[in-house]
């Protein structure tokens, strides 16, 4: 096979722009495939942060409506609960807008034992609990701002306002660095107490509660006897896995993803289509050679199998360079919007995917020109030059 | 005579369809070529040269007869046999040279064994004794727009003779060059049938070529008169 490489290679500067070309476009297709692919799971989440046996407990019409505290306390009750914690989401920001941080508001003595993947030195944890503005951070979020055990830092809310003040900055204590095995590293989580009790637009309102099941295969009855508990009240409440919570999040940001990814489906149509005409073009002028090279021997298979390896190695050539550039993008848009998602880069499974396409694309670009080529009669083929 | 020949045609017919009507261009034709000759195809344009020799040559099929080359049947194979067939016993030179444009002149001498099992270093060996013997060793990685229409077709008959095949068919070899270009090809095919005894059906319209075989055959409407070279 590879004493064929010399004439596929020399077929593909035949015409050194028209190939550039279509190399550009078929690069860019693959480009816009591989980021499709990261911003697809980046925003339908990463399931993988969520524990089986936790379940979120929120209000019924959306998670960004908020619960009465007392809420906490009647689901602490609940048959088959091993514990409940409260979480809030307080909008922060660091300095400039653009620094946006995930900082949740939690129920401090709680949190440790419902996460209990979130690890901090014994000394840590106990300054922690013990001051009321303390606060602890991920690793890469204090890294990413160079802050330190003991630091104060000023964090702003994009959402709530101080009641003394009229301003929106609370500020914070560094009292430790925590290590999750979840892959959370930048998220910072404070008492809410303090976030309660300051703030002017609601008072003992939290924004959802998080429970630990005994026995996660009776997680579905448990949320339902927790829901049953506020059924016919004013708030009524909504309680799911802690993984389809994720991907409920995940879905509003999904409707984005499906549009852009049928945008690029789109876009690979066109691509598949410009590829095709190309490669047409370029073997129709080409019936005089093919009709050469018959007469010398080859076969009609072997004409074949050139001519779609001479696609592929298009497809080939240019697919890999755009996956491979759409890698190096998604460690970059990775890096920029890490406070939002967890990105993980580009998915492994897209350069599988991405392989299937290449072949796809080159087979179907030269499925036109081979049937040409294969119904050609070599004295016809010769009588064309 | 009729037993030592290399090629044989009996009844040998050939229709082409033109839209609803039928073109009778050969038919009926009979002809025997000897191992080792020189034989000269003359005759006005259109009168089926080419189609008789590309019936030879195994690339187009009689509508009616049979063909039987060294004693095989090439009408009757399928086209698998017969491209298998054609790669080892058929050299084709063009008018036209017909070289691949995007290949070397030792690319393209090497294209025919691309289809055996020889190993790169012999394929590359024996195109280039292909060339030495075309006198064109030095223009071995020269494209063919980088040459002159005389060197590419010498390029061309390299190609042609490099799986040493039992038959070298020329078609009009010498149309598209100047006479001086022209008679150095002539020479070389002359040298090829003298001195390595290849057998060669040279199809031309040009009498002074034609002077060059051995023997010339006249196609007329579809029927051949056979004379002896002057
Ligand atoms: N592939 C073909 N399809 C249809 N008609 C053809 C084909 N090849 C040749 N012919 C016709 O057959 C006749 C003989 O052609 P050809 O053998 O090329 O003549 P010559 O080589 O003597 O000039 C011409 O009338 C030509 O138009
Ligand atoms: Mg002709």
């Amino acid at each position: 096979m590879l004493k064929y490489l010399p004439l596929l290679w020399a077929n593909l500067g035949r015409k050194r722009l028209r190939t550039s070309l279509t190399l550009a476009s078929i690069i860019v297709a693959f480009l816009l495939f591989g980021l499709m692919q990261t911003l697809r799971v980046a925003m339908t989440g990463s399931p993988e942060l969520a524990g089986i046996d936790r379940l979120i407990t929120m209000h019924k019409t959306s998670f960004v409506q908020s619960l009465p505290l007392a809420y906490l306390n009647r689901v602490k009750g609940v048959d088959g609960i091993v514990v409940a914690t409260s979480q809030d989401w307080f909008g922060g920001i660091y300095q400039e807008d653009k620094n946006q941080i995930a900082a949740f508001a939690v129920e401090a003595p709680t949190f440790f034992e419902v996460y209990s993947e979130y690890q901090l030195t014994p000394e840590e944890k106990q300054t922690f609990l013990q001051d009321r503005t303390g606060v602890i951070v991920g690793p890469l979020l204090a890294e990413r701002f160079k802050w330190k055990v003991g630091d104060t830092i000023p964090l702003r809310s994009n959402i709530w306002t101080r009641k003394d003040d009229g301003g929106n900055v609370w500020p914070m204590k560094i009292a430790g660095i925590y290590q999750a095995s979840n892959g959370d590293n930048q998220s910072m989580y404070f008492h809410y107490d303090y976030l309660n009790e300051s703030r002017r637009e609601i008072r003992d309102m939290i924004g959802w509660v998080v429970v630990k099941v005994k026995d996660p295969d009776r997680s579905a009855d448990i949320a339902r006897a927790i829901d049953d508990l506020f059924r016919n009240s004013s708030t009524e409440t909504k309680t799911s896995t802690e993984k389809a919570f994720i991907q409920g999040f995940a879905n509003q940001m999904g409707n984005i993803g499906k549009l852009l990814t049928f945008v690029a489906a789109a876009v690979f149509f066109t691509m598949l289509l410009v590829t095709a005409n190309t490669m047409g073009q370029s073997i129709r002028e080409r019936f005089n050679e093919i009709g050469v090279m018959k007469t010398l021997g080859f076969s009609g298979a072997g004409v074949t199998f050139l001519i779609i390896a001479e696609a592929i190695l298009v497809t080939g050539l240019g697919g890999l360079i755009g996956l491979g550039l759409a890698a190096l993008a998604s460690k970059g848009i990775g890096a920029a919007v890490a406070q939002f998602f967890p990105v993980l880069g580009m998915p492994s499974a897209t350069w599988g995917i991405g392989v299937v396409l290449i072949l796809l694309l080159g087979g179907l670009a030269a499925a036109i020109p081979c049937a040409q080529a294969s119904r050609l009669k070599i004295v016809d083929a010769l009588r064309k030059s | 005579m009729a037993d030592e020949s290399l090629v044989r045609l009996r009844g040998v017919a050939k229709d082409y369809k033109r839209g609803a009507e039928t073109v009778h261009v050969l038919h009926a034709l009979d002809l025997d070529i000897p191992k080792g000759d020189f034989l000269a195809l003359m005759g006005p344009s259109g009168s089926g040269k080419s189609t008789l020799l590309n019936l030879i040559g195994g690339i187009d099929r009689p509508t009616a007869g049979s063909i039987e080359i060294a004693g095989i049947r090439t009408d009757a194979m399928s086209d698998g046999d017969l491209g298998r067939w054609r790669a080892n016993h058929v050299g084709f030179v063009f008018q036209m040279y017909n070289l691949l444009p995007v290949l070397t002149a030792e690319r393209n001498v090497e294209l025919p064994l691309l289809l055996t099992k020889l190993p790169a270093a012999e394929r590359r060996k024996r195109a280039n004794a292909a060339l030495g013997l075309v006198g064109l060793s030095e223009r071995a990685q020269h494209k063919p727009r980088e040459l002159s229409g005389g060197q590419e077709q010498r390029v061309g008959i390299a190609r042609a003779i490099v799986s040493d095949p039992t038959l070298l068919l020329c078609d009009e070899p010498t149309g598209d060059l100047d006479r001086k270009s022209g008679d150095e090809i002539l020479d070389l095919l002359q040298a090829l049938n003298q001195q390595q005894g290849k057998t060669i059906i040279m199809v031309t319209h040009d009498p002074h070529a034609a002077a060059r075989a051995k023997h010339v055959l006249h196609l007329n409407k579809g029927q051949l008169g056979r004379e002896a070279a002057a």
